[in-house]
C-alpha cells in the first residue's frame, strides 16, 4: 500500500467521537447490585402489578443459573453484575403535557444531537418517544397515532394502562430464559417503548425512539414491544449516541415484534453509543436481543441497522418465521473501528411453507478492530418451499483488524434452498486508480467507495435516518471524507 | 467436557490398553513413552467429545461409544488374513499396496522397504528401531495431542501405520496405497498412526482406503502427519467405503513448507459415522492447498468434514470445495475454517460446500468460517443447499431421456467437480462408476463392499440411443 494511501486510512480512522457530552439531570436511582430486593424495588417504584414483578422474578432466577455466553468473538472484560445501578430515572415532579416541562438541559441534550423534539415534531412529523436512562420523558404526537388506533407509548404507561396486550405479548418472541442477557433485562428491565398497531391500520407516520444512556453507572436495561395486528404496518426507528466517558457501561435491551396475518413491520437501527477511545478504553456494552415472529400467513418483518457505536457489540436481530409465506429480511452495516469489537448477524428459523428469508450484511472493520459476522439460517423439515440468500461482505481498512465470518446453515427439507455467499477484501486498488483518474482525490475516493459499499444497506433506511446514517458512516470512517 | 466414565463402555478399557500399549511398541524410541504418558494424561483431561462442544454440536459419538470395543494387539502374517480382503477392485491400477488390518501392519516376510532412490516405505513401528532420527524430526509434531481428544488419543494408543519418507528431490512414479480394512470376528478398536515425510522438491502420489469388509462393528481412529518440504507436492486421496455399522474418524494433519503442493480429495461413498477432519498449515510463500471432497450418504448415515486451513505467511493460496447428496435419513456436517494470520498478505483463499437433499429426512449442516486478521486478502466462500435443477431435468427428459435417468445425471455431474479433479486416471474411472453405483443405490445392496465386487465392465447409462 502507497505511503500516503496509510497515512489517509490513518487520518480516516482515527477521528475522536463527536457527540461526546454529558448531561447534568438529577437521578434517582436504586441502590448497586442484583438481588431480589432490587427487582422489587424496580417494580415498586414502577407500581406494576404483581403478575409482572412475578415475571421478573422468574427470569431472575433463571439467570443464577445461567452462565455468560463465551462462544462469540469477543474478548469482554469481566463484568460484575453487583457493581451496576439497575434503575436510574431523571426526577420528574409530575407528569409532562407539554416540551415546555421538560428539562431545559434534556432539550440541549437533543439539540445537540441534531434531533431536537421540537424540530422532530415540526419538520419530520416523527412522533418521538424519547428514553433519557431508563424513563420515558416525553412522547409527542400521541394524539393523532390515537385516532388511528395505534398504540405508542412507554412500556411502564402500556403495562399500566394496557396490561392484557402487555400480558398475552411480553415473552413470546424472547422468552425470560432465551439467554443470559435476555432473562437479566427481564428480571431489571426499567422502561421502554411499547406499540400495538390494530388491524388493517397503516402507521401514518414513521415511529421513532432515541435513546440514550445517561447517568454514570447505570446499565440500561430497555423493552421494547412492537405489535402489529392483522393487516397492518409499521415502521419504526431507533436511533442512539452516547455520552462520552470512561467506564464502561452495560446496554441488555430486548426487542421483541410480532406480526400477524399479512402485518409488515420494519424495523430500522442506528447505532452510534460511545465506542471507547483510541486506546479502547471506555464504551459501550451493547448486549441486545432483537427477535421477531412473522406469526401469521404473508407477514413481513424486516431488521435495518447501522452499527458504528459501542465497545463490544452483541447483537443478532433474529425472525422465526413461522407463518406460511412470510418474509424475514435482515439488512446490516457494521463500522468498528480503534479497539471496537463486534459480534454481530442474524437468524433466520424457517419453520412455515414457502418462507423467504434475506440476509445482507456489511461489515468494515479499521483500526485494531475486530468485526464478526454470526448467523444461522435454519430449514425445519415443515418449512418446504422456502427460500434464503445470504451475504456477508467485509471489507478491511488497515493491517491490524480482523473480520471473520461464522454462518451457520441447516437444512432439512428437501425443497428449498440456501444460499450463502461471503467475500472478505480490502478496497480493491482498481477501484482507487479508477476514481483517481478520473480527478476524485484519494480521499473521496475512499468514502466514495465505501459509501457504495454500504449503499445496499443504507438504501433500505427510512429517508430520516439514511441521511443520519451516511453522517454517521462519515463520522465512524472517513474523516473529513463526506 | 469430561463424560461420566460408566457412561461410556468404549471408555473402560482405555486405561488397560494404554498399559498394554506402552509397554509393547516403539520402546526402543526414546521419547515415545513420554510422549505417549502426555498424550494419554491430554485424553483423560479432555474425555471424548460431545455435543456441547462447537465442533461437534452436530455430530454425536454416543452411539457409537456405547458398544464395548476390542483391541487387536496380536501382528498379523499375511497368511493369517484371508488373501482377498485386500485385493483391490481399482483395474488397472499400478500402485505398490500397503496394507493395514485391525491397524495392525499386514507384512510378508519384511514390513519395512527400501524402494530406489532411498524412498522409504512400510510400519511405521519398525521405522522407530531403525530410522530414529527421522521419526524424531517429524513424529507428533503437527497432531495437536492436546486440544485434539482424538489425537490424543491416538497418540496414546496407537500400534502401529504407515510411515513414508521420500528423499530430496526424489519423484515416486507409482502411487502408493494404504488399504485399512475392518472386519473380523470381534468389534475392533482401531488407532493408525501414519507419517508421510517429503523432503524437499519430491513428489508422492498417496490413496488412503478405509474398508470394511464385514458387517461388524468397528471404530476407527487415524491420525496422519504430512510434511511437505520446499518445493515439493502431494497428491492425496481418502477412498472411504465402510459399513453402516462402523465409525471412522480421519485425521489429516499437514504442514506445508515453501511453494509445496497439497492436492487432497476426499471421497466418501458408504459409512455408519464417518468424521474426516483436515489440517493444513501453509508455512511458507507460495504454498497451495487444494481440499476436495464428495459425500454420498443414504439411510442413517452420518458425514462430517471438518476443514481448517491455517494461512501462517503470506502469498499462499487454498481452494476448499466440497460436495454433498443426502438420501434418506443421512445427515451431513460440513465446517470449514479458513484462518488468515496477521501480516499473511496477498493470500487467496476460496471455499465451497453445495448441497443436496433429495428426501425430507435428510439433514445438513454447514458452517463455512473465515476468520481473517489481514486487509491484503481475497477470501470469499459459499454455501448452497438445494435439489436438482428443474429445468435442467425437463431439458434432459425432453430429449428423451427416462426420469430417473435424468436425475442421476444431473447427480452424477454435480459429484463430477470434484471426481473429475482425481489425477489418477485409473482411479478415476473407478471413482466416477462407484458414485454411479452408489446414485443407484447398488453399492449399498451389494454387501457393503467393494473389495468382493470385482464386475470389470463399466456401466452405462440407460439411454435408448434410437429415442434420441
Amino acid at each position: 500500500m502507497a505511503q500516503d494511501d496509510k497515512q489517509l486510512i490513518q487520518e480516516v480512522t482515527q477521528s475522536e467521537y463527536k457527540y461526546g457530552f454529558i448531561t447534568n439531570i438529577e437521578t434517582e436511582t436504586a441502590i448497586k447490585g442484583l438481588t431480589e430486593d432490587t427487582i422489587r424495588f424496580i417494580s415498586l417504584k414502577k407500581t406494576e402489578p404483581e403478575w409482572l414483578l412475578e415475571y421478573r422474578l422468574k427470569a431472575f432466577a433463571k439467570w443464577k443459573e445461567m452462565k455468560q455466553p463465551n462462544w462469540a468473538q469477543l474478548k469482554i472484560p469481566e463484568i460484575d453484575f453487583q457493581e451496576i445501578i439497575y434503575y436510574a430515572a431523571p426526577k420528574r415532579k409530575k407528569e409532562l403535557e407539554s416540551l415546555d416541562q421538560v428539562d431545559p438541559e434534556l432539550l440541549d441534550t437533543f439539540n445537540k444531537l441534531g434531533i431536537s423534539l421540537d424540530e422532530q415534531k415540526r419538520l419530520s412529523g416523527v412522533a418521538v418517544d424519547a428514553v433519557i436512562d431508563s424513563v420515558s420523558v416525553k412522547t409527542t404526537f400521541t394524539e393523532t397515532l390515537s385516532k388511528h388506533g395505534i398504540l405508542f407509548c412507554s412500556f411502564s404507561e402500556a403495562v399500566k394502562n394496557h396490561p392484557d396486550l402487555v400480558k398475552k405479548y411480553l415473552g413470546m418472541a424472547v422468552p425470560p430464559s432465551d439467554n443470559f442477557f435476555a432473562a437479566l433485562n427481564t428480571a431489571v428491565f426499567s422502561d421502554g417503548s411499547f406499540c400495538f398497531i390494530p388491524k388493517g391500520v397503516r402507521s401514518p407516520m414513521e415511529l421513532s425512539t432515541y435513546f440514550r444512556i445517561n447517568a454514570a453507572n447505570t446499565g440500561q436495561f430497555e423493552r421494547t414491544l412492537i405489535i402489529a395486528d392483522e393487516g397492518s404496518y409499521v415502521s419504526y426507528m431507533e436511533g442512539c449516541t452516547a455520552p462520552q466517558r470512561d467506564e464502561n457501561q452495560l446496554h441488555a435491551a430486548v426487542v421483541e415484534i410480532i406480526a400477524m396475518k399479512d402485518a409488515e413491520v420494519k424495523y430500522s437501527t442506528v447505532q452510534n453509543w460511545y465506542p471507547g477511545d483510541k486506546n479502547g478504553r471506555g464504551g459501550i456494552f451493547n448486549f441486545v436481543t432483537k427477535r421477531g415472529i412473522c406469526k401469521g400467513d404473508h407477514s413481513k418483518i424486516s431488521w435495518t441497522q447501522v452499527e458504528t457505536g459501542s465497545a463490544i457489540t452483541w447483537k443478532y436481530p433474529s425472525c422465526i418465521l413461522s407463518g406460511d409465506n412470510s418474509i424475514g429480511e435482515f439488512y446490516s452495516v457494521a463500522v468498528t473501528n480503534n479497539h471496537q469489537q463486534a459480534d454481530t448477524g442474524s437468524k433466520m428459523i424457517h419453520l412455515g411453507k414457502n418462507t423467504k428469508s434475506t440476509i445482507i450484511s456489511k461489515g468494515i472493520s479499521a483500526g485494531q478492530s475486530q468485526n464478526s459476522y454470526r448467523g444461522l439460517v435454519k430449514m425445519t423439515k415443515r418449512a418446504t418451499n422456502s427460500r434464503n440468500f445470504s451475504q456477508c461482505d467485509s471489507l478491511l481498512l488497515g493491517d491490524k483488524c480482523g473480520a471473520h465470518t461464522f454462518p451457520y446453515i441447516e437444512g432439512a427439507n428437501k425443497s428449498s434452498i440456501i444460499e450463502h455467499e461471503a467475500t472478505t477484501s480490502k478496497i480493491s486498488e482498481d477501484q482507487l486508480f479508477y476514481c483517481q483518474q478520473r480527478g476524485i482525490n484519494q480521499e473521496s475516493a475512499v468514502g466514495l467507495i465505501v459509501n457504495g459499499y454500504a449503499k445496499e444497506v443504507l438504501n433500505k433506511l427510512p429517508m430520516e435516518f439514511a441521511v443520519e446514517a451516511q453522517k454517521l458512516l462519515s463520522i465512524s470512517l472517513e474523516g473529513s471524507v463526506g | 467436557m469430561k463424560i461420566e466414565k460408566n457412561a461410556i463402555p468404549a471408555l473402560k478399557n482405555i486405561p488397560h490398553w494404554f498399559d498394554i500399549v506402552s509397554d509393547k511398541n516403539g520402546n526402543s524410541f526414546t521419547g515415545l513413552r513420554a510422549y505417549r504418558q502426555s498424550a494419554f494424561e491430554d485424553f483423560n483431561r479432555l474425555g471424548f467429545p460431545n455435543k456441547k462442544m462447537e465442533k461437534w454440536r452436530h455430530t454425536d459419538l454416543s452411539a457409537s461409544l456405547s458398544f464395548d470395543y476390542s483391541l487387536a494387539t496380536q501382528d498379523f502374517n499375511m497368511q493369517d488374513v484371508l488373501s482377498d480382503v485386500f485385493e483391490c477392485d481399482v483395474h488397472d491400477l499400478e500402485s505398490f499396496v500397503v496394507n493395514l488390518y485391525k491397524g495392525r501392519f499386514v507384512f510378508k516376510e519384511n514390513n519395512l522397504f527400501t524402494l530406489p532412490k532411498g524412498v522409504i516405505v512400510g510400519s511405521i513401528s519398525a521405522a522407530f528401531d531403525q530410522y530414529p532420527e527421522l521419526i524424531e524430526k517429524h513424529f507428533g509434531k503437527y497432531g495437536k495431542t492436546d486440544k485434539n481428544a482424538f489425537h490424543a488419543l491416538n497418540s496414546a494408543l496407537f500400534l502401529d501405520g504407515l510411515f513414508v519418507y521420500v528423499p530430496k528431490n526424489v519423484i515416486v512414479e507409482k502411487p502408493l496405497q494404504l488399504i485399512n480394512a475392518v472386519g473380523a470376528s470381534d468389534d475392533v478398536f482401531v488407532q493408525n498412526r501414519n507419517l508421510i515425510v517429503l523432503e524437499e522438491g519430491s513428489q508422492l502420489t498417496l490413496i488412503h482406503c478405509d474398508d470394511s469388509y464385514n458387517y461388524k462393528r468397528s471404530f476407527t481412529n487415524s491420525l496422519t502427519e504430512v510434511f511437505i518440504g520446499d518445493n515439493a507436492s502431494l497428491d492425496h486421496y481418502r477412498l472411504q467405503n465402510i459399513n453402516n455399522n462402523s465409525t471412522l474418524i480421519s485425521s489429516l494433519v499437514v504442514e506445508q513448507e515453501r511453494n509445496a503442493q497439497l492436492s487432497t480429495n476426499s471421497i466418501i461413498l458408504n459409512g455408519g459415522l464417518i468424521r474426516n477432519e483436515t489440517y493444513t498449515k501453509l508455512n511458507g510463500e507460495g504454498a497451495n492447498a487444494s481440499i476436495l471432497g464428495v459425500y454420498l450418504a443414504d439411510k442413517n448415515q452420518h458425514i462430517d468434514n471438518q476443514v481448517f486451513v491455517d494461512h501462517a505467511v503470506p502469498n499462499c493460496t487454498s481452494n476448499e470445495q466440497f460436495k454433498g447428496i443426502l438420501d434418506d435419513y443421512a445427515r451431513a456436517v460440513f465446517n470449514g475454517h479458513i484462518l488468515v494470520r496477521k501480516d499473511a498478505q496477498k493470500t487467496l483463499a476460496y471455499q465451497n460446500n453445495a448441497n443436496i437433499i433429495l428426501t425430507d429426512k435428510a439433514v445438513i449442516n454447514t458452517k463455512p468460517f473465515l476468520e481473517i486478521y489481514a486487509d491484503d486478502v481475497k477470501c470469499s466462500h459459499g454455501a448452497t443447499v438445494g435439489q436438482l435443477d428443474e429445468n435442467a431435468l425437463f431439458y434432459i427428459r425432453q430429449r428423451g431421456i427416462s426420469e430417473d435417468n435424468a436425475r442421476m445425471l444431473l447427480m452424477y455431474a454435480f459429484a463430477a467437480d470434484v471426481t473429475q479433479e482425481i489425477k489418477i486416471d485409473s482411479l478415476r474411472d473407478r471413482i466416477e462408476d462407484m458414485v454411479k453405483k452408489r446414485l443407484r443405490g447398488e453399492l449399498s445392496i451389494c454387501d457393503q463392499c467393494v473389495l468382493q465386487c470385482s464386475s470389470p465392465e463399466k456401466y452405462n447409462f440407460e439411454i435408448d440411443m434410437s429415442k434420441i
